[in-house]
């Protein structure tokens, strides 16, 4: 097997103590020559194994070529060819564990930066000056995509591509879901996300904001103005909480709140924008995911001297993605593992002043297949912190369950689809993303987008 | 969007908007509240909804001037518009079909009372009300309360107007009178709500309140109206905004209510317009 002798190319990035000052971007993203070199390392592969890794099926092989040939703008046009948003994809995919996991390259070394080189094309299309998208022939029948996060935007920007008449419903002021509300400005500039909606919306999607499916409208609403099929992309719902005595002290933010602040109202740049936020000079974050890693190093930016995570397994188990980690590492957090919050502690005014903790050590294996941690007798101990964030996950939104004739839920808040299709316990309804899987990734929603637009079309043409 | 159509002052400092918003009006319920924004750089503010009008498609809304937001909203003319507003929000109001009621408001919590009254009050309800004021001057829509009310009794703190004293004393006063009702409504600001609350505790009468605390998407996401009801955390912004009072936790709720008290004097310190526009 061929062996490139090229390595890898690393991304140039902002210094840790540069960028723990600004909510700029960290990456800085390859130039034209790393672009290139790293695209020689591809061995065109006669069968590829990361496009089945990739959810959205971006063509990865050729489009690594027409970057190698210096063809950029093209690769990137290759990319959108089942690719809606990837320039939200090249920053915030877990490539790792998709398209770089089955690189071949990946057995005997290091596999191609495929992520990194979806960024460069994307990026660089972008900025040569997008070409206006071929507008299908229309086919009359019009669909509604209920939320505008990466379900909702990828389900849509397909659908339109078909011919449908779109409407996307929004619940908050700004289109994009987590990827405005939620992933950090550093990670994720919010002009990318901007951007890619508006490319959205030029292949004829129609926008509606402040427009909440279940109160505002319903989804019987919907049907009876004319839609014929409704896509539920309505994302993350109410935050998790531990359940332990103070969680409802002063200083205890849930991430979705914490990240709410800071991104979406940009809370960092108060009083220029109205919406404060409380950041003291020491920060626990309670969790493991990347939730935690973006709550966390939005900490140190906010100006914590001292930011933690709290994690109750060790660092193995951690779900986030280990780039993240590093960032966070060199960015000076510290990372309590093993420690599980027992008790949070107030002053006499009811804010947060401390957390007792207990250390764990790991037993067997539980359900999930990872160890499970057991309390170490007699280690508790108090940590001094003035703000914590619990990034524990959510349950789903409760609101378009509950105002939906017909729509069934698992235990836990779910809502119960075909695995395939997305299709709901109703029929027309489809949905994806964290409104049925809970707390997962941007292209995993992104690919459950694209599943269910495949099969609403399906049904839509029998209606024809 | 959002355009006002009517804009009335209250008091110095009570505003009254009618709000153009066809959609929401359509499905607004008594109880339930909006979340508005104010210009690109806003936050988001949850409003109780105090009418509504389906054939009009309009809402109004009443808000009194305490921050930098009421204060922009409050320089807002008519024929301006809001930059956002969304909703319903919360759960509808479960209102007695039939029965005796009495409604207390203090101060701006009149406003989301009247709904409420005026819905009970088409159903043949028989509601007697209670306004509260810090004075006669800030005592805010008696004609339209009187219009759906067997009674309306006033109270004021400086004894200017009505009752000299405390909306929770006349609640006392006509429950000693062994006046009967099925239940109370109290809507207010938080320490008037918990002696309310207390008022009616020892007579076991069944007391709503309706909760209004920091919020920021108001749709079940953030997290950040968490209200301990019953020894349960509730999320205000979804299982709310009423609930039943002796079961709610008032001294959290009013810590938290002052979660952001110096950010909130700073943003009014920054604010050079006191009522003018965008101020920035």
């Amino acid at each position: 097997m061929p062996v490139s002798k090229t390595p890898r190319q690393e991304m140039p990035r902002q210094r840790p103590e540069d960028r723990v000052q600004n909510f700029n971007e960290v990456a800085l993203g390859f130039d034209e020559e790393m672009a290139k070199k790293e695209a020689s390392r591809c061995i065109q592969c006669k069968k590829p194994l990361c496009v089945p890794g990739c959810p959205v099926n971006v063509q990865i092989p050729q489009f690594i070529e027409m970057i190698h040939e210096g063809d950029y703008a093209g690769a990137g046009e290759k990319i959108k060819e089942t690719n809606s948003l990837p320039a939200v994809c090249g920053r915030v995919c877990p490539q790792e564990e998709q398209c770089e996991k089955t690189c071949v390259l990946g057995k005997k070394g290091e596999p191609v930066a495929i992520g990194r080189l979806e960024r460069f094309a994307v990026d660089y299309q972008r900025k040569a000056g997008l070409k206006p998208p071929l507008k299908p022939e229309p086919v009359g029948q019009k669909v509604a995509i209920v939320g505008s996060g990466p379900a909702g935007l990828t389900c849509a920007g397909d659908l339109a591509k078909l011919g449908y008449q779109v409407t996307m419903f929004e619940a908050l002021h700004a289109p994009g879901g987590v990827l405005v509300y939620g992933i950090p400005e550093f990670r994720l500039p919010k002009q990318i996300v901007a951007e890619e909606v508006e490319y959205v919306k030029s292949l004829g999607v129609e926008l509606v904001l402040n427009a909440i499916v279940g109160r505002t409208l319903t989804v019987d609403d919907l049907f009876a103005g004319g839609y014929e099929a409704v896509f539920l992309g309505t994302g993350a719902g109410l935050p998790k909480f531990m359940d332990i005595p103070g969680e409802n002290l002063m200083g205890v933010y849930s991430a979705n709140e914490w990240l709410t602040r800071t991104n979406l109202m940009k809370a960092y740049l108060f009083p220029v924008y109205d919406t404060p936020i409380k950041c003291g000079k020491r920060v626990a974050v309670i969790g493991g995911g990347n939730v935690a890693m973006d709550s966390v190093r939005c900490a140190l930016r906010l100006g914590a001297e001292e930011a933690h995570i709290v994690y109750r397994r060790s660092e193995v188990e951690m779900p986030a993605r280990l780039e993240e980690v590093e960032n966070a590492k060199e960015e000076g957090v510290i990372f309590e593992m093993l420690t599980l919050p027992v008790r949070i502690l107030g002053d006499e005014k009811g804010w947060v002043k401390g957390l007792e903790c207990v250390r764990m050590e790991l037993g067997e294996p539980d359900a999930s297949g990872r160890r499970r941690p057991v309390p170490r007798k007699g280690s508790e101990f108090i940590m001094e912190v003035d703000t914590m964030v619990m990034a524990l996950g959510t349950s789903p939104n409760p609101i378009c369950a509950r105002t939906t004739q017909g729509l069934q839920v698992h235990s836990w808040g779910g809502l119960i689809v075909d695995e395939s299709t997305g299709l709901t316990t109703r029929q027309g309804v489809y949905a994806g993303g964290d409104a049925v899987t809970g707390s997962a990734t941007v292209i995993l929603a992104m690919g459950a987008g694209k599943a269910a637009a495949q099969a609403m079309d399906e049904y839509l043409k029998t209606k024809r | 969007m959002f355009e006002i159509s009517i804009k009335r002052t209250l008091t110095p400092v009570t505003k009254l908007f009618v709000v153009r918003a066809p959609l929401v009006a359509r499905k607004a319920e008594a109880g339930q509240f909006v979340i508005v924004r104010m210009g690109e750089r806003g936050e988001r503010v949850p409003l109780t909804i105090a009418d509504f009008d389906r054939e009009a498609g309009t809402l109004t809304i009443v808000f009194q001037e305490v921050g930098k937001t009421t204060k922009m909203l409050g320089a807002l003319q008519q024929g301006d518009c809001l930059t956002d507003l969304v909703g319903p929000l919360g759960v509808p109001a479960e209102l007695p079909e039939k029965g005796r009621v009495l409604v207390a408001g203090g101060g701006v919590g009149v406003a989301p009372l009247l709904p409420k009254v005026k819905a009970m009050h088409q159903r043949g309800v028989d509601v007697v009300s209670i306004i509260g004021a810090r004075s006669a001057d800030l005592i805010i829509l008696e004609d339209e309360m009187t219009a759906v009310s067997s009674k309306v009794y006033i109270a004021t703190d400086d004894g200017s107007r009505g009752l000299h004293g405390f909306v929770s004393d006349l609640i006392k006063k006509l429950l000693d009178e062994d006046e009967k009702f099925d239940e109370i409504v109290a809507v207010g600001p938080l320490p008037m709500m918990r002696a309310c609350v207390e008022t009616t505790r020892p007579y076991g009468l069944k007391t709503w309140v309706s909760l209004n605390p920091i919020m920021v998407d108001g749709t079940g996401m953030c997290g950040a109206c968490r209200v301990t009801v019953g020894g349960e955390t509730r999320f205000c912004c979804v299982d709310g905004p009423m609930f039943d009072g002796h079961e709610v936790d008032f001294k959290e709720a009013m810590t938290r209510s002052l979660m952001y008290q110096e950010e909130e004097r700073q943003a009014m310190n920054t604010c050079c317009c006191s009522g003018g526009g965008d101020c920035r």
